[in-house]
């Protein structure tokens, strides 16, 4: 009887879109969907990637015709953002194990701010990097 | 007291519905009006269809829980106009089935919750200087968790999980494990160690940033996963 009638009540549950629903949510909650998202874009990234590998196979001609379009600055801009991706998701990913594991699970704020200073520290050198050396 | 309208954007569902609206009313509220206040004064005096539910008005029976502008809060004490919002929008929690307006069933959440065998009470902490009464072994307090659900509605993980445990159950495990009080751990910690458990948490901490009564649900999945941990590798007994 239970059951029957509960079967009638819908639950709002979002599904995946929760795990980006960040509006009014804390720092922690907006850490995992932007770990989230950047983690699939490293997956896409990794594919594109190894798609452009293949290209190898195809014989020197189209290897150096693509070697000449990465080093166009739309390409180099690219290549910025995936710095700021892996920046992001790596160091975060960092504190999630640590927190995850029960280590700093109370400081994870400042955790969290501490090695975003680092990644911002490193993004500048990375970025400096790839666009003007 | 000065009075001031504020605009109150109210989530409508009955069932039948084929989907829920949001209905707007105006209520003139003071510095001391909460959101509670303001929804009954409207069942009251604009629509008695309006259903909402309540009892302590003190933020201990945990039935009130509901979103204000998009957080979850216990109703009976947000105060309307600190929200500071011209117009203040008020929706069910989520995540759980959907009887009537504000009102889900919390039957699914106590059912888990109840598995974890908490006992309503613990011996006290605070005052620890303070003289007991005679034939009072030591001073009581209830257990802090009121069963609100607002951790539950918060978590971006029961979201896409329906088996997921939840943090207030498993918060409420690790009380168990932490003060036994003749609890059987082994099967709890049993319950708990698995893909639906507490790994299944990914450490957002929303949880512990809306449990309006200091539990900090997920810091104590954090503390089963170490005892589990332990465990494992032979550290801990009992
Ligand atoms: C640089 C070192 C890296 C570290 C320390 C790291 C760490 C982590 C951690 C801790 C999680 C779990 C997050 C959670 O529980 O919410 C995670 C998830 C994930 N990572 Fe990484 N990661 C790294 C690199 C990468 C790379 C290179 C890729 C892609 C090729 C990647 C793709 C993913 C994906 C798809 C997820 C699942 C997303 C989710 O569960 O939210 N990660 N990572
Ligand atoms: S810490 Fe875990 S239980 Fe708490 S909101 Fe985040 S995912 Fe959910
Ligand atoms: S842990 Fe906190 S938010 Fe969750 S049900 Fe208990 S009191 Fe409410
Ligand atoms: S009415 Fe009891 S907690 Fe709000």
């Amino acid at each position: 009887m239970l059951q029957e009638t509960r079967a009638l009540h819908p639950v709002r549950r979002r599904g995946w879109k929760g795990w980006f629903a960040v509006r009014k949510r804390h720092l922690g909650y907006v850490a995992f969907a932007l770990n989230r998202l950047t983690g699939l874009g490293l997956v896409l990234y990794l594919i594109i990637h190894l798609v452009v590998l293949s290209m190898l196979a195809r014989g020197p001609e189209t290897w150096d015709a693509f070697i000449e379009l990465a080093k166009s600055p739309a390409f180099l801009l690219l290549d910025v953002i995936l710095l700021a991706g892996i920046l992001f998701h790596g160091l975060n990913g960092l504190r999630v194990i640590l927190v995850g594991l029960g280590i700093g699970v109370h400081r994870h704020k400042e955790l969290f701010w501490g090695l975003m200073l680092l990644a911002a520290i490193l993004f500048i050198f990375g970025a400096w990097g790839f666009l003007v050396v | 007291m000065s009075e001031q309208k504020v605009t109150f954007r109210v989530f409508r569902y009955k069932q039948g519905d084929t989907a829920p609206h949001y209905d707007t009313f105006t209520v003139t509220v003071n510095e001391r009006t909460t959101v509670l206040e303001a929804l009954q004064a409207i069942r009251r005096d604009q629509d008695g269809t309006l259903v909402i539910r309540h009892s302590c008005h003190h933020a201990s029976c945990g039935t009130c829980g509901m979103r204000v502008n998009g957080k979850e809060v216990l109703a009976c004490v947000t105060n309307v106009l600190e929200l500071g919002t011209p117009t203040v929008t008020v929706e069910p929690l989520q995540n759980a089935p959907l009887i009537s307006d504000l009102v889900v069933d919390m039957g699914p959440f106590y059912e888990t919750f109840s598995q974890a065998h908490l006992p309503f009470v613990r011996r006290s902490e605070y005052l620890p200087d303070a003289e007991v009464a005679e034939g009072v072994p030591f001073h009581m307090r209830f257990e802090s968790c009121i069963e609100c659900g607002l951790c539950v509605s918060a978590c971006p993980v029961v979201a896409s999980d329906a088996e997921y445990l939840g943090p207030a159950a498993l918060a409420a495990v690790w009380r168990v494990v932490q003060e036994p009080r003749g609890t059987e751990v082994p099967p709890l910690l049993d319950w708990v160690n698995s893909e639906h458990g507490c790994w299944r948490c990914h450490v957002a901490l929303e949880c512990s940033e809306v449990c309006p009564s200091n539990v900090d649900p997920g810091g104590n999945i954090m503390a089963l996963r170490q005892e589990l941990v332990r465990r494992a590798l032979g550290l801990s007994h009992g």
